[in-house]
C-alpha cells in the first residue's frame, strides 16, 4: 500500500478526530507501545464472516499467534475457525517465490474447504519483498472460480485501528455491490409490517451476544442483509449496498464503510449500541426515525415497553445486589460510554472511565451521561490503572483482557469486557448475564481470602507500591 | 529410526508452529528483571504478548521497536537505538533481550551492530546487558527460537576464553570453585512447574541448581508484594549467568539445547550431562543416577519411593494404555519425550508431527514424523485410527472432528487452567500424565451406538464446510 493510500485512510470525514489534526492515529514510539498492528485490525474486523476462507500471507508470527483467538460465533458454517497461513520460509522470501506459494495455497483452500470467497491478508514481509498480492488475487480468482479478495493490511502500515479501515474498504473496494439480496422468503411475510432491510456495521456477536438482539429484529419486521461482520456470510457483505438504513454498532473503526454507503448509495447511519436497557431501546428508536415508518415506530414503542418493564422486573434481584457498587472502567473507544450507560442501569456507580482511544465525540457523550465533573483517564499502564482504583475507591476494574492479571495481582476484582470474553452482554437479556458476572467477582470469598496475611507472617499487608520503576 | 516427512504442501492449514520470536522472548521471561524487545513492527509484540498471557495468565513485559511504514522502507536502526534508551530509561531492566523478526530481517537489519553502536552513544547504559538474536519467523519454531536466544545470552554474558588463560584472571581454571553450583541449561518443553521439580530433585543432593533460563522463577504464577513491574519478577539472576565458569558441572536439558551446551563448555570447560527428555521412568532414572554421580551421595529415600509409585502406576495403566493409538504433535523434542513416554507403556504412536526440523526428530518412537501442522496430524490421525491426540489447545478442535479426547500440552494452552504449571517430568510427573492418560482413554471409551439419520430426513440449515472437507483432496 502506498504512503499516499495510507494517509487517504487517516483522513475519515466522518471522524472527529480528524478535526485535531489526526492526533488518534500518531505514530508508534519505539520502546513504548501498546496495541496491535494493522493486520491485527483488518483481520479482527473481517474474521467473522464464517463462509470465508481466510489466509494470512506471510512467515509464521502473524497467523501463528493469532489465528483461533476470537470470541465471535458463526450460526452456521465454521470454516472461519480454521487458521491459514503461506507460512512462508525463508527460502522462499530470498528465492521470490511468496507469490507463487500464495497462489497455490489459494487453490488448496478452494480445492478442500469450497469456501464462497477467499480473504487474502498481506503482511509486513510479503509486503516488504513486494509480493503483489492483488495481482495474484486476481489470477488465482479467474483460476479458481470463487472471488478472492487482497486485504493489503501490513502491520508496518499502522495501528490496528487504521486495519479496521482498511479491511472496511477492502470490502467496499471488492465486495458491496457485487450481488442482490434474495427475495423475503414469502412464509415470512406478515399482513401490515412492511419489511426494511438494515446495515449493522461493527458487530461482532461476541459469545453470541448478539442472539440476544436478533429475535427483537424480526419481531419488528427489520431484515438484517449483513452484520459487518459477525455471523456473516460473504453474500451478506456482496448486498450491504441494497440497506434502507445502517447502524454503527462499536467504535468508530468501520466508520469508513458506513460513510461511503451514504455517500455512494444514499444509506443514511446512525451510531449506537446494544450494551444496556437504555442505549438498547435508543437503538431501536433510531432505526424507527431513519426508515420513517410511523407503523415501524408504533411497533418499537410497544415493544420497548414490554421488554423494559419485563428486564427491570428480573434485575430487581440483582440490583439489591450491586447498587452503589463503585467501577473503574478501562476500555477503548464507544465502549467507554456505552458500558457506563448499562452500569448504571444496574444501579452501579462509575467512578471513573478510560477515554484513551475516545474520540471528542465520545467524551462529549460521557459528560452527558456522568457529568461535568467525570474522571477521565488517559494513562492506561498497569500502576496508573492501580493507582486510580485506589485513589477513587474502585471496588471493580472493569477492563479488557490484558488487563485483568493487573487486577488480579492487585488483589482487585475483574470484569473482561473485551473481544475474547466467554459472556454476551448486549440486548435486554444480556443485562442478566452482565449482572450475574459482576455480581460473582464482586461477592467472591477469596478476595478476602487473598488479602490477609498468613497467619505466621511477619510483613504487612500486601498491596505495596513499586519502588523505582516506570 | 523415524522416517522424516517433509512439508508438500503450499498452505499451512490449523498450524502448530509459534515463531522463532515467541521462542526467544520465553527465554528472556526466564531472566530476572528482564525484558525482551522484538524488533519489528508493533504487531510482533503484540500477538507474542497475548500469546504469554493467555498461556500463562501472567502479565508479560514485552516491547517493540514498532517499526513502520517509513523506518521499514528507509531505515529502522535509529528504532533499535531509541527502543534500547527507553526501556533502559524507563525500565531499568537488568537485561534486554533483542530478537529480531521477520520483518527486520527481510529488511537485513545489523542487529549486533545495533548493540555495539547504542554502546557507542549511550555509555551511561553500559551496566545493562543487551542480547542480541537473529530469530526471523521463516524459521524454525518457538523451541529453536528459544534454543537460540539461550546460546545468545551465554555468547553475550560469558566473555571468550584468551589464547593463553593467565592464572591472574583465573580464566579457565574456575571449574568446580562453587562445589556445589550446578548448571542447569533448561529447554522450552519444560514448564513452571517441571523447573521447580528438577530444582528440588537436584537440592535433594545437597546441590545448588544455578537454571537458564528460569521460568520456573519468573512465570510460575504467584502473588507479590509488588503489584506492578515492567520487568520480569523472578528468573535466573543476571549475576549468577556469569558465576556459570565456577559449576562443577552442567546439566542441558533437551536435545535443542546442545549447540547452546558446546557453547558453555567451549567457554568455561565445566563437564555437561545432556538428557534428551525426562519424562518416563528410563529417562528420569538416568538423570538421577547422575544427580548421584555428581554430588557422590547416595539417592536419597523420597526419590526411592517415588520411582517405587511411579512402577505401581505403570502396572495400574498398562490395562488401558496397552495398545492405545496415539497421535502427538509438538515441538521436536517435547514430541520426543511423549513419543518415548507412550512407547514405554505399550502404546503405538501412530500420528507425529513437528513444525519444523530437528536432528531429535529421528529419534521419535514413530515409523513416521511429518513436517507440518495440526491438519496433516488430522489426517494421519484418521487414516490410522488414533485414540488420543497429545497437542495444543488448538487441538481441540482437531480431537473434536477425530472423536477422540486430548491431553493438552506444549504452547499456547489457553483454554486450560494451570496448563502452564502442570508437572510432567520427573517419577512424579509421569506418574500422573500416566494417570491422566489412561483416564481420557477410559472416559471416551465408545461404548454407545452412533446416531443414525435416515435418508429421508431433510432438515434446513446449512452445510458446515468445517467439518465437511477435512481430509479431501491435497
Amino acid at each position: 500500500m502506498k504512503a499516499n493510500d495510507i494517509a487517504e485512510l487517516l483522513n475519515e470525514p466522518a471522524c472527529t478526530h480528524n478535526t485535531k489534526s489526526k492526533s488518534g492515529c500518531a505514530r508508534p514510539k519505539p520502546g513504548a507501545t501498546a496495541g496491535g498492528c494493522s493486520f491485527d485490525g483488518a483481520q479482527i474486523a473481517l474474521l467473522p464472516i464464517a463462509d470465508v476462507a481466510h489466509i494470512v500471507h506471510g512467515p509464521i508470527a502473524c497467523a501463528g499467534s493469532s489465528w483461533d483467538n476470537r470470541g465471535t460465533r458463526s450460526s452456521g458454517p465454521t470454516l472461519y475457525r480454521i487458521g491459514m497461513t503461506t507460512d512462508l520460509t525463508e527460502q522462499d522470501i530470498i528465492m521470490g517465490r511468496g507469490e507463487k506459494r500464495l497462489f497455490h495455497a489459494i487453490k488448496q483452500a478452494v480445492d478442500s474447504y469450497a469456501p464462497k470467497a477467499v480473504f487474502v491478508y498481506n503482511t509486513c514481509v510479503p509486503a516488504l519483498t513486494g509480493d503483489d498480492i492483488g495481482a495474484v488475487c486476481k489470477a488465482a480468482a479467474e483460476k479458481c472460480g470463487v472471488p478472492v479478495v487482497p486485504v493489503d493490511c501490513a502491520g508496518f502500515y499502522g495501528t490496528k485501528n487504521l486495519g479496521n479501515r482498511i479491511a472496511g474498504e477492502a470490502m467496499f473496494k471488492y465486495v458491496v455491490g457485487t450481488a442482490e439480496p434474495l427475495p423475503v422468503p414469502v412464509e415470512a411475510q406478515r399482513p401490515g409490517i412492511t419489511v426494511h432491510d438494515v446495515n449493522l456495521i461493527g458487530e461482532y456477536n461476541i459469545a453470541g451476544e448478539f442472539w440476544n438482539v436478533l429475535p427483537l429484529f424480526d419481531e419488528l419486521g427489520l431484515r438484517i442483509l449483513c452484520t459487518l461482520s459477525g455471523d456473516a456470510r460473504f453474500h451478506d457483505v456482496q448486498t450491504m449496498h441494497r440497506a434502507q438504513a445502517s447502524m454503527v454498532v462499536c467504535a468508530k473503526a468501520l466508520l469508513n464503510v458506513a460513510r461511503r454507503l451514504q455517500t455512494d448509495y444514499d444509506i443514511p447511519y446512525f451510531e449506537g449500541s446494544f450494551y444496556g436497557v437504555t442505549d438498547t431501546s435508543q437503538a431501536f428508536r433510531d432505526f424507527a426515525r431513519l426508515l420513517n415508518d410511523p407503523q415501524l415506530s408504533e411497533r418499537v414503542e410497544a415493544m420497548i415497553a414490554r421488554e423494559e418493564a419485563k428486564i427491570n422486573l428480573a434485575l430487581d434481584p440483582w440490583r439489591s445486589k450491586l447498587a452503589g457498587r463503585r467501577v473503574l472502567l478501562y476500555t477503548g473507544g464507544v465502549k467507554s460510554w456505552s458500558i457506563v450507560s448499562a452500569l448504571q442501569d444496574l444501579g452501579l456507580i462509575v467512578v471513573a472511565t478510560g477515554t484513551n482511544k475516545s474520540t471528542e465525540e465520545d467524551k462529549e457523550r460521557i459528560r452527558e451521561i456522568m457529568g461535568d465533573k467525570t474522571k477521565m483517564i488517559t494513562d492506561g499502564s498497569p500502576k496508573a490503572l492501580l493507582g486510580a482504583v485506589k485513589e477513587y475507591q474502585a471496588d471493580i476494574l472493569i477492563a479488557g483482557g490484558r488487563n485483568m492479571y493487573t487486577a488480579l495481582k492487585a488483589r482487585v476484582p475483574f470484569l473482561d469486557i473485551n473481544q475474547e470474553r466467554e459472556f454476551g452482554y448486549e440486548g435486554y437479556s444480556g443485562m442478566i448475564e452482565l449482572a450475574r458476572q459482576l455480581a460473582l467477582t464482586l461477592q467472591s470469598p477469596v478476595w478476602q481470602a487473598v488479602r490477609s496475611p498468613a497467619p505466621w507472617a511477619k510483613s504487612s499487608v500486601p498491596g505495596v507500591e513499586l519502588a523505582g520503576d516506570e | 529410526m523415524a522416517e522424516i516427512l517433509k512439508r508438500n504442501k503450499a498452505l499451512a492449514v490449523n498450524p502448530l508452529k509459534a515463531s522463532q520470536p515467541i521462542g526467544a522472548s520465553l527465554a528472556f521471561l526466564g531472566i530476572n528483571r528482564a525484558i525482551p524487545m522484538m524488533h519489528g513492527s508493533q504487531g510482533c509484540a503484540a500477538f507474542g504478548k497475548v500469546f504469554f498471557v493467555r498461556h500463562f495468565r501472567e502479565p508479560i513485559p514485552l516491547q517493540t521497536t514498532a517499526m513502520d511504514q517509513v523506518s521499514t522502507v528507509m531505515n529502522a536502526d535509529e528504532n533499535v537505538i531509541l527502543g534500547l534508551k527507553a526501556v533502559c530509561e524507563k525500565s531499568k531492566p537488568a537485561l534486554i533481550g533483542l530478537p529480531t523478526t521477520g520483518l527486520s530481517e527481510t529488511q537485513g537489519t545489523d542487529i549486533k551492530r545495533l548493540v555495539k553502536q547504542f554502546r557507542a552513544e549511550y555509555p551511561e547504559f553500559a551496566h545493562i546487558p543487551v542480547v542480541p538474536v537473529n530469530t526471523p519467523d521463516f524459521n524454525g519454531c518457538l523451541e529453536s527460537g528459544y534454543a537460540l536466544a539461550v546460546k545468545a545470552i551465554l555468547e553475550t554474558l560469558l566473555p571468550a576464553p584468551s589464547p593463553q588463560p593467565s592464572p591472574a584472571s583465573g580464566r579457565g581454571s574456575n571449574v568446580g570453585k562453587r562445589k556445589k553450583q550446578v548448571n542447569v541449561l533448561a529447554g522450552s518443553f519444560l514448564t513452571p512447574g517441571d523447573i521447580e521439580h528438577i530444582k528440588e530433585l537436584i537440592e535433594a543432593f545437597g546441590l545448588r541448581p544455578l537454571v537458564l533460563p528460569d521460568i520456573g522463577d519468573s512465570l510460575d504464577g504467584h502473588l507479590t508484594e509488588m503489584e506492578t513491574s515492567p520487568v520480569t519478577l523472578g528468573g535466573t539472576p543476571v549475576s549468577e549467568i556469569y558465576s556459570m565458569g565456577d559449576s562443577v558441572a552442567t546439566l542441558v536439558l533437551g536435545n535443542s539445547l546442545f549447540e547452546a551446551a558446546d557453547l558453555l563448555k567451549a567457554r568455561t570447560g565445566v563437564p555437561d550431562y545432556r538428557f534428551d527428555s525426562l519424562m518416563g521412568l528410563e529417562a528420569v532414572d538416568s538423570f538421577i543416577a547422575s544427580l548421584a554421580v555428581i554430588s557422590g551421595k547416595p539417592v536419597p529415600s523420597r526419590i526411592e519411593r517415588q520411582r517405587a509409585q511411579l512402577q505401581d502406576a505403570m502396572v495400574d495403566s498398562h490395562f488401558m494404555l496397552g495398545f492405545a493409538r496415539v497421535a502427538i504433535a509438538g515441538d521436536p523434542d517435547m514430541l520426543y519425550g511423549f513419543s518415548r513416554l507412550v512407547s514405554e507403556m505399550g502404546c503405538e504412536v501412530v500420528a507425529a508431527v513437528a513444525p519444523a526440523r530437528a536432528n531429535i526428530l529421528q529419534d521419535v518412537a514413530a515409523a513416521q514424523v511429518g513436517i507440518g501442522d495440526l491438519e496433516d496430524l488430522e489426517i494421519a490421525a484418521r487414516r490410522n485410527g488414533a485414540q488420543l491426540v497429545i497437542s495444543n489447545s488448538h487441538a481441540v478442535e482437531t480431537s473434536r472432528r477425530l472423536g477422540v479426547p486430548l491431553l493438552r500440552a506444549g504452547f499456547p494452552q489457553y483454554d486450560l487452567i494451570g496448563g502452564y504449571q502442570r508437572l510432567w517430568v520427573g517419577y512424579r510427573g509421569t506418574r500422573q500424565s500416566l494417570f491422566d492418560l489412561a483416564n481420557l482413554l477410559v472416559e471416551h471409551g465408545q461404548h454407545e451406538v452412533a446416531p443414525y439419520v435416515s435418508i429421508y430426513n431433510n432438515r434446513p440449515g446449512e452445510a458446515k464446510h468445517a467439518t465437511f472437507a477435512i481430509g479431501g483432496k491435497h
